[in-house]
């Protein structure tokens, strides 16, 4: 579903190498994560695939069921089903998280050349989407982030993903800031999305979230590149032992 | 005498030698000529004038109206669904033909033109202007006293079932609008005055007001979309104990625009809302000039302006808060942004507080930026397309102004109209 081949990327503004050729395949119905430490590049790889300027890709090829990402605007990679959970998710005051939601629907079904969903059919699934994540009606009254804690905004981007229905997933540090509770919510939102056609890309720091977003690959990612894979013993390996054993031994 | 006011004062004087003066009505004539006097006396605004200091007047003060080419489009009018009384003006002057016949219960309506010795109305018509020429001189206000063609005379004694609906239409390429109405709202009444359309090529409007204790006066205005129109407004309101005063004027488009506020709390405990949310692409000037004069104890003022400027367009924004000893408890509120969404395009903002009281709570806060490329992204990211999610960022900057509208169905009115003209420019 995902490939990623030798990718490499630099800031565009100064002349600093962040990726330095990373290779991986996330297979439909999937869920690989991508552990490391603060600086590796984790977080520059999703913004790259997602199209955030500021980052100048030199080389390698990242691509979609085949279409290549790397030269499509970012709304064109979300129509083809790429979705990133960010790490911070933006507030943007003024712009009601209803309206925004139900014009990303849209823009992607007619990006797609699929029928509008009708406000009465939006309603519904929206309020269906959002109980399940007990994201109760004032906060998607709310403007876009606006005034959320760190679970709610959380929380919203789930919602997001639930309700653009993407075939590739990326979350980006999506533990960072929820307590266990919260993050118990978040991981079943997702666990209720993981389906056969579907591929997630997890990344994160710690082990934790992965007790409840169980992956089927771990990859280690340090400097720039992947240096090892496994299977989910491997994200138990660093919550034990930290990251420079493995480093060490890749180093070798 | 110097220099400059001497050059003012020619302007003037061949102005008003080539200008029509109407033949007055007895109750206005005295008015008249005294601001034709003052008109003369205070010359016209220059460029060289520290109030015109970011707007040239010259297309103004110049003889004849320059050209408009007139707009065309299949867009139904802003608040044509709206029950209303409509007041049609076609290049300035009261079409009988296209307006509703001017009765409506809780109000005294009458055409400036052919209006008899009003009394109320020959108190207040070119009085306030008069007062307001204080301490900022308004040569054009004064102008508008001397040479209004035309307008109308609202007195409100009663809430009326229905907002009174002002239409200006534009027909003539070289029209030049001189309009001056006269507004009383008598204690414990609500009026609702609406106002659209781009009225003439040139227009010079002058609204005074009297909001009486107790009472309500909510203005709601749509300028027209013309793109080569001028215009140079003024509303002149005096607020008495407890009264409310709510203004708020969408702008999109026009070549120029100048709108003074000019609002004075003369009763305590009053409320005055001015608010303006403007849209200009290219060649485009838009200046919002406010003085808010809190001379009562424990008034609230609130001043909130949004620009959204591109391909070169200017936004002005002069706002002051005079407050008066003895003017305690104030609090003053002002607000003006702007959303630049090019480099080309240029916000000047002059905010000013003055105050003589020492129990006040007044700030300002002006800024001017461009859109947030982080949210921008994260609208992107989610498939929203480029255009659209500017769109949305735009009307979301917006909003806060378009908030002032008391009524709800008139705020989703011009909420709508903006979406409409956002949708219709960046998508063909």
């Amino acid at each position: 579903m995902l490939e990623i081949k030798d990718l490499r990327v630099k800031l565009e503004e100064e002349d600093k190498q962040i990726l330095k050729g990373v290779n991986l395949t996330v297979e439909a119905g999937k869920v690989h994560a991508i552990m490391g430490p603060n600086g590796s590049g984790k977080s520059t790889l999703s913004y790259v695939l997602s199209g955030k300027e500021g980052y100048e890709v030199t080389g390698g090829s990242a691509t979609l069921d085949g279409d290549d990402l790397l030269d499509l605007e970012p709304e064109e990679r979300a129509a083809l089903g790429l979705f990133l959970a960010f790490q911070y998710p933006v507030e943007i005051p003024g712009v009601g998280n209803m309206t925004f939601l139900r014009t990303a629907v849209n823009a992607q079904r007619k990006a797609r050349g699929e029928e509008e969903m009708s406000s009465t059919e939006f309603l519904k699934v929206i309020r269906a989407q959002a109980k399940e994540l007990k994201i109760d009606a004032d906060m998607l009254k709310r403007h876009v982030n606006v005034g959320f804690s760190g679970g709610e905004k959380k929380r919203n981007e789930i919602l997001q993903m639930a309700m653009l229905e993407p075939r590739m997933c990326i979350l980006d540090e999506t533990d960072s800031g929820l307590d266990v509770d919260a993050m118990k919510l978040v991981a079943d939102g997702v666990n209720a999305l993981r389906s056969e056609g579907r591929g997630f890309l997890v990344i994160t720091h710690y082990q934790r979230l992965l007790d409840h977003i169980k992956p089927d690959v771990v990859h280690i990612m340090a400097d720039g590149r992947i240096v090892k894979t496994g299977g989910p013993e491997l994200a138990l390996e660093v919550e034990s032992n930290g990251y420079a054993d493995i480093l060490a031994e890749v180093a070798a | 005498m110097n220099a400059i006011l001497k050059s003012k004062q020619e302007a003037a004087a061949s102005r008003l030698d080539a200008a029509v003066l109407p033949e007055a009505a007895g109750w206005s004539k005295a008015a008249r000529e005294d601001a034709l006097a003052r008109v003369r006396s205070m010359g016209l605004p220059s460029r060289r004038d520290e109030y015109w200091k970011y707007t040239r007047p010259d297309t103004l003060t110049q003889a004849d109206a320059p050209e408009a080419a007139l707009f065309t489009t299949d867009e139904t009018p802003v608040f044509n669904d709206f029950d209303r009384l409509k007041i049609v003006f076609v290049d300035g002057v009261f079409s009988a033909e296209h307006s509703d016949e001017l009765s409506l219960e809780g109000i005294e309506i009458a055409r400036l033109a052919d209006a008899a010795d009003i009394s109320w109305a020959s108190e207040l018509y070119g009085a306030l202007e008069t007062k307001g020429q204080k301490p900022v001189e308004r040569p054009l206000a004064a102008l508008n006293t001397a040479l209004a063609s035309d307008g109308v005379l609202i007195r409100c004694t009663k809430t009326p079932s229905k907002p009174v609906s002002l239409i200006y239409r534009h027909e003539n390429s070289t029209s030049d609008a001189v309009l001056h109405h006269v507004v009383k709202v008598e204690a414990g009444a609500s009026l609702t005055l609406l106002e659209n359309g781009p009225a003439a090529a040139r227009l010079n409007k002058c609204l005074e007001a009297l909001v009486a204790d107790g009472a309500e006066f909510h203005h709601v205005r749509a300028q027209g979309r013309d793109h080569e129109r001028r215009a140079v407004t003024h509303m002149f309101v005096e607020l008495g104990r407890e009264s409310v005063f709510k203004s708020f004027t969408l702008t999109v488009n026009g070549r120029l625009t100048r709108n003074e506020c000019i609002i004075e709390f003369t009763g305590d405990d009053a409320i005055a809302h001015v608010a303006g949310a403007a849209l200009g692409d290219g060649d485009f000037v838009h200046d919002d000039t406010v003085f808010i004069t809190h001379d009562a104890v424990n008034c609230e003022s609130r001043q909130v302006f949004k620009k959204v400027l591109r391909n070169g367009a200017t936004g002005v924004f002069q706002g002051k808060i005079l407050v008066k000893p003895g003017a305690q408890k104030t609090d003053g509120y002002q607000k003006s942004q702007s959303l630049l969404l090019d480099g080309d395009s240029q916000f000047l903002a002059k905010p000013e507080l003055e105050i003589y009281a020492d129990d006040v709570a007044c700030s300002h806060g002006s800024t001017s930026g461009a859109i947030d490329e982080d949210a921008l992204f994260y609208l992107r990211a989610r498939g929203v397309p480029h255009n659209m999610a500017t769109d949305l960022m735009t009307l979301a900057f917006l909003a806060e102004a378009v908030e002032e509208i008391e009524d709800d169905g008139l705020k989703a009115e011009l909420t709508g109209r903006l979406e409409g003209w956002l949708l219709r420019r960046s998508h063909g």
